[in-house]
């Protein structure tokens, strides 16, 4: 039996994961990619209408401030960007509130990097090299595998991701035995994909493989930039190990104006959604003023990824204390 | 009663379901990185028994069942009612043959098990792990083979019916574990 004060982890593990640390920085190293420090704690935070984020009191006499604890390094590290860095990665900590579960742990290692010039196609390759690299003498991956979005989704329910149809969705959860998708869901195309992908496409994705899967649906965009050539896709990937989401990368939105849309539409919805209210980065929007270079980025969940490196069944057997024991 | 949100749910917890009482068995957390968090969770229909898959939108709730177990002595069958009581306040609680199901094979008189009360009303009864019934009725083993291996049926005093090893002998008395149906051991007297 564990006791409160121990690890939930395994000595082996803390040693795995300090391996892991090293390996990366050898990785990025050799390919003159800098690493980076950036604040955990800011005035601004992100706006994704489905995060939730820790506040905190900063006292700053004579007043009081709140700052946010990051749910992720990407604004900053698109400052450090803006202002002529280069390619850089991070390895960090960022935090996400209500977050909990088998997966989830409200604070968690990311791996987050920017590639100056390259595609989305060229950021994959990379993505690939270095998940391979880390999986060395841990887990046999076979090929690589990429899906578009479309393709998987077409291939696994018959159903149009790109276009919405009620009846079909429906149609499909019914068939499914899950009548309370049309309660949940009603008639948010986004909400609907959430649902399916969730339930019926990702548990099945990249057996003992890494899998992408890239040209996510348009309202699924994010903070990618959308497909020059169809108007419905966006250039964001999303890749899997044996069901397990790992990271989300994009090729990054430089338009600051379509970008300062994009903030006001997700606080309309948080708002809606009577979510916390969050402040805009408006250092972000002014560095895409100024000029973010055309770049790709993606960021890893490292404790998920050894999850899938030691077959672990919950994120706290990679954590040395889970938010219960922290 | 209580109100319960998808962050509280976890195994154990009663709660009401499509106007039914329902126990949580498992309770996990689904976010898309970017996308709506779910809560898909496992439950089981106390009524019917039945286990079910349910998703739920994170931060959805659902209100609590005013269910519990409690310990009783079961007292005697009328033909149509098993009949239970509360050892601590002589309460007494009658149950429809259909609701004891299964259980009913383990039932000893003045043995204790847990009777399962919503809104004060019996749901089910579980009898406890272990029982200790005698053997009204077996095969005669062969002589000298104290191995397990094989083994013969034997019907106990309450009904049930249960795999024994050769040598145990008609009216002795043995421990069955209720959840698996097994032979456990011999019990001396």
């Amino acid at each position: 039996m564990i006791k409160e004060w121990q690890p939930s982890c395994t000595i082996e593990v803390l040693r795995l994961r300090a391996q892991l640390f090293n390996s990366i920085r050898c990785f990025f190293s050799a390919r003159a990619v800098l690493e980076v420090e950036t604040p955990l704690l800011g005035y601004a935070c992100g706006t994704d209408p489905q995060l939730d984020f820790f506040t905190t009191d900063y006292i700053a006499h004579p007043q009081r401030d709140t700052l946010f604890l990051q749910t992720s390094p990407e604004f900053a590290m698109k400052r450090l960007l803006a202002a002529g860095s280069g390619s850089i990665y991070q390895i960090c900590k960022a935090f996400r509130n209500g977050e909990s579960g088998r997966f989830h742990n409200p604070e968690f290692t990311l791996l987050e990097w920017y590639r100056v010039g390259f595609t989305l196609t060229e950021l994959m390759d990379e993505i690939s090299e270095l998940i391979q690299t880390l999986s060395l003498g841990y887990l046999s991956l076979n090929t690589t595998q990429r899906f578009t979005y479309q393709d998987i989704f077409e291939r696994t329910t018959g159903l149009n991701p790109l276009t919405f149809s009620y009846v079909d969705y429906s149609a499909f959860a019914l068939a499914n035995g899950q009548p309370e998708a049309m309660t949940i869901c009603g008639y948010e195309h986004g909400l609907w994909l959430d649902f399916i992908f969730s339930h019926h496409i990702q548990p099945y994705l990249g057996e003992s493989a890494l899998c992408m899967i890239y040209g996510y649906p348009a309202c699924q965009s994010s903070l990618a930039r959308i497909n020059n050539l169809n108007p419905l896709i966006s250039d964001r990937v999303e890749i899997f190990i044996n069901g397990i989401e790992l990271g989300n990368g994009y090729y990054e939105l430089t338009d600051a104006q379509e970008q300062n849309k994009r903030f006001d539409e997700e606080i309309a919805i948080r708002l809606e959604n009577n979510r916390p209210a969050t402040v805009k980065d408006k250092n972000l929007i002014a560095a895409l003023e100024c000029g973010l270079p055309e770049c790709a980025g993606i960021a890893i969940g490292l404790d998920r990824l050894m999850m899938v490196l030691t077959g672990s069944l919950t994120i706290d057997e990679v954590l040395s204390f889970p938010v219960r024991r922290a | 009663m209580a109100i319960y949100s998808t962050n509280e749910f976890k195994s154990g917890l009663k709660i009401m379901l499509d106007n039914d009482p329902c126990a949580i068995i498992e309770n996990e957390f689904v976010k898309p990185g970017k996308g709506q968090a779910f809560n898909r969770v496992k439950i089981r229909n106390l009524k019917t028994g039945r286990v079910i898959e349910r998703t739920f939108k994170s931060g959805e709730s659902l209100e609590g069942a005013d269910v519990v177990d409690v310990e009783m002595q079961y007292l005697y069958n009328d033909g149509e009612f098993r009949h239970f009581m509360v050892p601590d306040t002589f309460e007494q609680y009658q149950c429809e043959e259909k609701l004891v199901g299964e259980a009913s094979k383990w039932l000893k008189d003045q043995d204790n098990c847990t009777i399962t009360l919503w809104n004060d009303a019996p749901l089910s009864v579980t009898p406890i792990n272990f029982v200790e019934l005698a053997i009204v009725e077996t095969d005669p083993g062969v002589r000298g083979d104290t191995s397990g291996g094989g083994g013969k049926p034997a019907k106990l005093e309450t009904g049930a019916v249960v795999r024994v090893p050769l040598f145990v002998q008609q009216g002795e008395v043995i421990k069955v574990d209720t959840r698996t149906g097994e032979y456990i051991s011999r019990v001396k007297e």
